[in-house]
C-alpha cells in the first residue's frame, strides 16, 4: 500500500475514532489526559511508519490501542505517569485488547472525558477548548481562531488544564446520581459555549456543528437528564435557521422577519421531539426554557403569527430560573411585542445600567424600543452605541439601516 | 493521592473561638468535623493553628535576618488549620473540603501534596 493511501486511512481513523480512543486510554491512565494523548499521538505516528509496509490492519483502532497501550506502560515504567494501582492498568488494558478483538469495537467512554473536561476544578475558559480538542479531535489552531486568541495562548491554556488534571488528580469518572445534575450543568455550559463562540459571523472557524455533535452525544448517553435534551433542542432550533439569518445580499435578517421556507424543517422537527421528551421528565431548566422560546418562534412554519404573550411568559420563567442579562433583555423585548413598547421599555429600564455599558444586546434592544416609542433622539444615541459595540459586519449594517429608517429617510 | 486541606478563616471567625455566645457552636462544628475525618481513616496528619496575631515571619536577605511580628501577608482570610488526607482522587478530597465548617463561612483550599522526592 502506498503512502497516500496510508495517510488517508490514518486520517479516516483519526476522524472517526480519535475521541473514543483517547477516552478509552485516559480512563485507563487514571484520567491522565496528557499522557493518554502523547501515547495516542505516538501510536498514530507509528501507524504512518508501519502501515505502508504491512498494509492497513483489519481493525485499525485495535492496532492503535495496542500500540498506545505499550507507550503508556513504558511511560509508567519510566515514572512519567503516576498511577495508584499499576497492575490495574495492565490488567484493564489486556482485557480491553481482547474485548476489542472479540467485538470489533471497544467501549465508548467519551462521557467520562466530557466530565473531566468540564470539571469545576478546571479553568472555565479552558473547558470548551479542552472538550473540542480531546473529544472531537478539533485541532488547536482552529479552536484558537474561533476563540479569537493566538494559537500559542490557546496551546498554553490547554497544556495548563491538562497539567492541572494530572497534578490535582481530577478523576476519570461519571458523577454519581447525587452530583450528576450539578456536574451536567458544567458540561452543558461548555457545549453551549462551543456553539455561541464566533457564531456572530458565519466564519469557517465556527464550531456550531461540533457543538451539536457533543450535545447529541450527551443527550444520547444521559437520556434522563432533561437539560441535555433541552440544550440539543435549543441548538437544533438555532442551527435550523442558519440559512435564513442572512438574505441573498448578505444582510442580517432578524428572527421575526426571516423567510421560513429557508428554515431546516428536519432539524426543527428533531428539536421539537427532543424538547417534548425532555419536558416529560418533569424537571424544567434554563435550556429547556430557551428551547421552548425558540419552539414558539418555529410555529410560524405552520403559518400562524408568533405568540409574543407565550414568549414573554417563557422569558418570565427563564429570568426567574437564571436571571442573566441576556434573558432579562429578551424578556423586555418580548413584553414590548406582546403588550406594547411602553411596557417593554419599563422592563428594560429596571435593569441596572452599570453592567450594561458595554453590552451590545442591551443597546440594540433599547434602540428598538425607543424607535417604536418614536423617541427619536434617544433612539439614535442607542443605535450608535449598539453599532459601536457590534462584533459582526452584518449586524452593524442592519443596525445602521434601522437607525436610518428611524430618522425617517433612506441611508444617511 | 495525598491532598492538603487548607482551612482559612476571617478575623471575625477567629473571634468566635473565645466569644462566649459563639464558641460552643464554633468548637462543636470543628470537633464533629475532626472526629468524622479521623473516623474515615484517611488522615495522614492535621492540626489547627493559633490566630494570625501570634504569628512571626522571618526573611533572610543578604545574610541578614529580618523578623517581623505578624503573618507573611495580611489577608481577609488567614490559614486556621490543615489536614493532609490520603484519598483516591480530587473529587473525594473536594467532598471532605466541602464538609469543613470553614467552607461554609470562609473557604478551604485543596492542594495535592508533592510526592516524596526520589532518593
Amino acid at each position: 500500500m502506498g503512502e497516500p493511501a496510508t495517510h488517508a486511512a490514518v486520517e479516516a481513523t483519526a476522524r472517526e475514532s480519535y475521541g473514543r480512543l483517547l477516552a478509552y486510554l485516559a480512563a485507563r491512565a487514571g484520567g491522565d489526559l496528557a499522557s493518554a494523548e502523547d501515547a495516542l499521538a505516538e501510536a498514530f505516528l507509528a501507524a504512518l511508519r508501519h502501515w505502508p509496509e504491512t498494509g492497513v490492519p483489519e481493525r485499525p483502532e485495535a492496532w492503535l490501542l495496542t500500540t498506545a497501550r505499550r507507550r503508556l506502560i513504558d511511560a509508567q515504567r519510566r515514572g512519567q505517569i503516576r498511577i495508584e494501582a499499576e497492575d490495574e492498568l495492565r490488567f484493564a488494558m489486556e482485557t480491553a485488547a481482547s474485548a476489542t478483538q472479540a467485538e470489533g469495537g471497544f467501549p465508548d467512554e467519551r462521557l467520562g472525558l466530557l466530565f473531566i473536561c468540564a470539571h469545576p476544578a478546571i479553568d472555565p475558559a479552558a473547558r470548551t477548548p479542552l472538550m473540542l480538542q480531546t473529544v472531537l479531535g478539533v485541532d488547536a489552531a482552529r479552536i484558537a481562531s474561533a476563540f479569537l486568541v493566538s494559537p500559542q495562548a490557546m496551546g498554553q491554556r490547554l497544556v495548563r488544564a491538562k497539567s492541572k488534571i494530572r497534578a490535582a488528580g481530577v478523576p476519570f469518572r461519571i458523577p454519581g446520581p447525587n452530583e450528576l445534575g450539578e456536574r451536567v450543568g458544567f458540561v452543558l455550559d461548555a457545549i453551549y459555549a462551543a456553539y455561541t463562540v464566533d457564531s456572530a459571523e458565519d466564519s469557517e472557524a465556527a464550531l456550531a456543528r461540533e457543538a451539536i455533535i457533543l450535545a447529541r452525544f450527551l443527550h444520547h448517553h444521559l437520556p434522563t437528564e432533561p437539560e441535555a435534551g433541552g440544550l440539543l433542542a435549543l441548538l437544533l432550533h438555532c442551527e435550523a435557521r442558519r440559512a435564513a439569518r442572512l438574505d441573498a445580499d448578505g444582510n442580517y435578517v432578524p428572527l421575526p422577519e426571516q423567510d421560513v421556507t429557508r428554515w431546516n424543517r428536519t432539524m426543527i422537527h428533531e428539536a421539537e421531539i427532543t424538547l417534548a421528551g425532555a419536558a416529560q421528565l418533569g424537571r424544567m431548566g434554563r435550556f429547556q426554557l430557551e428551547a421552548a422560546i425558540q419552539s414558539v418562534h418555529a410555529r410560524r412554519l405552520a403559518g400562524g403569527p408568533v405568540s409574543w404573550e407565550a414568549i414573554a411568559l417563557l422569558y418570565e420563567a427563564l429570568v426567574r430560573h437564571t436571571p442573566a442579562l441576556g434573558a432579562r433583555i429578551g424578556r423586555a423585548l418580548a413584553l414590548g411585542k406582546a403588550r406594547g413598547a411602553e411596557v417593554g421599555f419599563v422592563a428594560l429600564e429596571e435593569l441596572s445600567v452599570e453592567a450594561l455599558t458595554n453590552y451590545q444586546p442591551y443597546w440594540a434592544a433599547r434602540a428598538e424600543l425607543l424607535r417604536e416609542l418614536k423617541r427619536q433622539p434617544e433612539a439614535v444615541v442607542a443605535f450608535d452605541r449598539a453599532i459601536g459595540l457590534s462584533q459582526s459586519a452584518a449586524g452593524r449594517e442592519f443596525l445602521r439601516q434601522r437607525r436610518a429608517d428611524c430618522l425617517g429617510g433612506g441611508s444617511p | 493521592m495525598e491532598y492538603m486541606l487548607i482551612f482559612t478563616e476571617s478575623a471575625a471567625d477567629y473571634a468566635k473561638r473565645d466569644n462566649p455566645a459563639e464558641m460552643q457552636s464554633y468548637w462543636g462544628a470543628w470537633g464533629a468535623y475532626v472526629n468524622a475525618i479521623e473516623q474515615a481513616g484517611i488522615t495522614v496528619t492535621g492540626r489547627g493553628l493559633l490566630p494570625p496575631d501570634t504569628a512571626t515571619t522571618v526573611r533572610v536577605r543578604d545574610g541578614q535576618r529580618q523578623v517581623h511580628d505578624g503573618p507573611y501577608a495580611e489577608a481577609k482570610e488567614m490559614i486556621s488549620g490543615f489536614f493532609i488526607i490520603n484519598v483516591p482522587d480530587l473529587d473525594t478530597a473536594l467532598e471532605w473540603a466541602a464538609r469543613s465548617p470553614s467552607s461554609s463561612y470562609s473557604s478551604t483550599e485543596v492542594r495535592p501534596v508533592m510526592p516524596p522526592m526520589a532518593p
